[in-house]
Order: structure tokens, then C-alpha cells, then sequence
């Protein structure tokens, strides 16, 4: 069985690899070979990174409230909170 | 398209996910390869309204998310049709690449054959995020428990039926396509916005090779017809059953993994596709087509679903060689396939 490798791809520089998608190969040779066929037939990119699927270790969806909500009420980490006065101009 | 692994590491672990589904993953594979070719039986209440509602409101489900045996089973087999087309859909234009007129041609035949073997793996990887194997759905293919489209059943016996096919069943595909990008499943979302932002060359080069033979000599404009003459009817058949006949209409609405009924497709694909064929030159196969004034629409004959049904189970024109030719390449391939896992293993070894 092939093991699984999850695909990221910069598009251009400046821009952070984004994921793509996954293939299937022996090795991460063969893996990063297959990504540039599978994943950039038409300049998509300028750098491949491959990760074994396994490495990746992923939140619960059904944790999404205990990871994310306390966020929500914390709306003085936002700039918009706090009161400046116009007449001290844009700050 | 996914972590798909990730989902098959997790099910052990936490289990406090509402809908109690993480003891089943382990059977997962399993259980699918029976139930893909059984009608699903969903619908009867046993959801939590609380997916549903996630539906209404245009949420996205991810692949690690709760969501019904039936959305599950619906979307693998869904997706996974839709990959086996793409791969089979390789097979009649690849018998043309050697014998395309002209090297501009080749190379635009070679990257279409190319896309659509990347679209069958982008789709299977959005596949396997359910839970289902690669090896699983291959071999469902190549036993011949899975479907795939009809259209690929048929011959492609000139170079016209190139023209033809890009123009007519990327045509319906795009149609059929365009409304999946917004899917409520994510990975098949995605896959498909970048599988139609590639398609829209491939439906006009099969035109441009239309034009080209509808404004050559007569006996080429005649390929031309004679091509649309044969691809014609199948291509309306793309879109499946009337939806008085759909099978998996009603829940795959209900879910939004489909956005549109079968016939609206079909209708908005005639509508289209007529007047271009017009510009052409070329006359439909249909003594029954015209226009409706009132409705704006163009009003074609009746489709002949006995033929329809005849080749999806198998007795089309080209099922045995498209099968065959599937299981031979496949057979052909494992000693590469064993050699690059055995030197995988060797270096790792080291």
C-alpha cells in the first residue's frame, strides 16, 4: 500500500505554501514528482513541500467550541475596542 | 484534498463528538465496499437535525466532521464514479494521440488526456477523505462493481469524434460540474473548482477542432456531422435519468451535494450547446428540435433510455475493451508500483 503524502504549494514568493491536496507514493521523492504532475500543470507554483499524511496531527471538529470560543468574547484584542478621539488623527 | 489519515488515527482516541460515530471509522472501508451498490436507504429520520440545519445554513463539511452513513455513502459514491470517468474518459482520446493532424494538435490532445488523469486523482483523493482506500475504489472499478459514465462506452471513430468530445461531453461535464463547486462537502468543492477552471480548455478545443473541419473540404465537415450525429444523444444522456426515474435525487438535493435536477441540466446544456452547433453549420439528430418562443428554450426529442440503461450495465459498444484496457494497465504497472515500495523500504532501511 502506497502511503499518503499531503501536497503544499507556494504559488509565488511572498506567499506562504498553501495545501493542495494529496498523493499516493513510495517515497518523498516520488511523492514530491507525482505533486508537480498532479498539482502544477499550468504554473501553479514555485515550491513543493510534501508531508507524510501521518505527521499531521489534526483538532477535533467536535472541540471546535472549547479550542475557539473563548476568542469570541474577547473583543478588547481587537483595535477597534478602544475609544481615540478624532482629533487625534488616524491611529 | 484532505488529512484522511489523520481521520483514521483519530476515531481510537477522543469521543465526544455528538453523533457517536468515531467507533465505526474502523469498519469504514469495509462496510462501503458493500454498500456502494445498494440504494441507500437514508432519509427516514434517523439524522440529527443538527446536520441538516449545518446544510441550511451553507456551512461546509469537512472530512473529520459528523455527518450521516447516507451523506457519507452518497458522496463516496459520488466521487468516486466521478474519478473512475475521468480515468476511463482517458481511453477514447488516447487513441487518437498518435494520429492527431498536426503536432498543435497532438500536444493540446497529450495535455488533455494529462488534466483528465489528474482530475480522476484529484477526485480520488477527495474520495478518500471519507475513509474509503485508493486500493478499494481501483478495484471496484476493475472488478466492475463500479460505474461510470456511459458516455465513455462509445467509440471514438475519427478524428472528428476528438472534436466532438470536447465539444459536447466537457461541454456537459462543465454543466454538470459548474453547480458541484459549490458542494456542501468540501474536499469534492474544491476539487472541482480547479477541475472546471482546466475543462474550459478542453471544450474549446474540441470546438476550434469543429470549426476547423466545418469550414475544410465537404468530406471533412461531413466527419464533423457525422461526429455530432453519433455523440449527439449519448451526451444528453450524460446527465442521467428524468428526474421522475433519479434514484439519488431526492437526499443529494436535500443535502445540496447536487444543486440542480438532472433535466434542468440537460435543458440548460441544449440551450447552449444548439446554437453553437448551428454556427457550425451542422444539423442535431433530431427531427423533434426546435424553439420554444414562448419559454426560450429549445425543445429536443425524446431520449432513449433503454439504450441508456443497456450500456451502464455493460452492454455499450466499447464497456468490455475500456475495462479491459483499465485492468491491463493496472496489471502492467505492479511491478513498478512493488519496486518503488521494495526501494522505499531499503533506503529506510539504511
Amino acid at each position: 500500500m502506497m502511503p499518503l503524502w499531503e501536497v503544499f504549494i507556494r504559488s509565488r514568493n511572498g506567499l506562504a505554501h498553501k495545501h493542495v491536496g494529496s498523493v499516493h507514493a513510495a517515497d518523498a521523492t516520488m511523492a514530491l514528482q507525482a505533486a508537480r504532475d498532479v498539482y502544477t500543470r499550468r504554473g501553479e507554483g514555485l515550491s513543493i513541500w510534501v508531508v507524510p499524511s501521518v505527521a499531521i496531527t489534526a483538532s477535533d471538529p467536535a472541540d471546535r467550541d472549547t479550542l475557539f470560543e473563548p476568542t469570541g468574547s474577547k473583543i478588547y484584542r481587537h483595535p477597534t475596542f478602544y475609544q481615540v478621539p478624532d482629533d487625534v488623527g488616524h491611529m | 484534498m484532505g488529512f484522511p489519515v489523520v481521520m483514521r488515527r483519530r476515531g481510537r482516541g477522543v469521543n465526544r463528538r455528538p453523533f457517536r460515530f468515531a467507533a465505526r471509522r474502523a469498519i469504514l472501508a469495509g462496510m462501503y465496499s458493500q454498500a456502494l451498490n445498494h440504494q441507500d436507504t437514508t432519509g427516514s429520520g434517523a439524522e440529527d437535525p443538527r446536520f441538516q440545519a449545518r446544510i441550511d445554513a451553507e456551512d461546509r463539511i469537512e472530512p473529520n466532521d459528523a455527518m450521516p452513513d447516507g451523506y457519507r455513502r452518497t458522496l463516496i459514491r459520488q466521487i468516486s464514479q466521478h474519478a473512475h470517468s475521468e480515468v476511463v474518459g482517458m481511453l477514447p482520446e488516447g487513441n487518437w494521440i498518435t494520429r492527431a493532424p498536426s503536432l498543435r494538435r497532438k500536444a493540446a490532445l497529450l495535455a488533455k488526456v494529462q488534466d483528465e488523469g489528474g482530475h480522476g486523482l484529484y477526485l480520488y483523493a477527495a474520495a478518500e477523505t471519507l475513509g474509503v482506500s485508493r486500493e478499494e475504489l481501483v478495484d471496484q472499478l476493475l472488478s466492475g462493481r463500479a460505474k461510470y459514465s456511459s458516455i465513455f462506452n462509445y467509440p471514438t471513430l475519427s478524428w472528428a469524434d476528438i472534436g466532438a468530445i470536447g465539444w459536447l461531453v466537457d461541454g456537459a461535464a462543465i454543466m454538470n460540474q459548474i453547480p458541484l463547486c459549490r458542494c456542501s462537502f468540501g474536499p469534492y468543492a474544491r476539487a472541482m473548482i480547479r477541475i472546471c477552471k482546466e475543462e474550459s480548455f478542453h471544450q474549446r478545443q474540441g470546438y476550434e477542432i469543429m470549426l476547423t473541419l466545418c469550414r475544410g473540404t465537404a468530406e471533412q465537415k461531413a466527419m464533423a456531422q457525422d461526429a455530432l450525429d453519433r455523440w449527439w444523444w449519448p451526451c444528453l444522456m450524460m446527465f442521467g435519468p428524468p428526474d421522475t426515474q433519479s434514484n439519488h435525487s431526492d437526499s443529494s438535493m436535500r443535502w445540496k451535494i447536487k444543486r440542480f435536477a438532472n433535466d434542468a441540466l440537460r435543458q440548460k446544456f441544449v440551450d447552449a450547446t444548439v446554437p453553437q452547433g448551428h454556427y457550425l453549420g451542422l444539423t442535431f439528430p433530431d427531427p423533434d428540435l426546435h424553439f420554444d418562443e414562448a419559454e426560450g428554450h429549445w425543445r429536443f426529442g425524446a431520449i432513449d433510455w433503454d439504450e441508456f440503461r443497456r450500456v451502464l450495465a455493460g452492454d455499450g459498444p466499447c464497456n468490455k475493451e475500456r475495462l479491459d484496457a483499465r485492468r491491463k494497465a493496472h496489471e502492467d504497472g505492479a511491478w513498478v508500483r512493488a519496486a518503488a515500495v521494495a526501494y522505499a523500504a531499503k533506503e529506510r532501511a539504511r
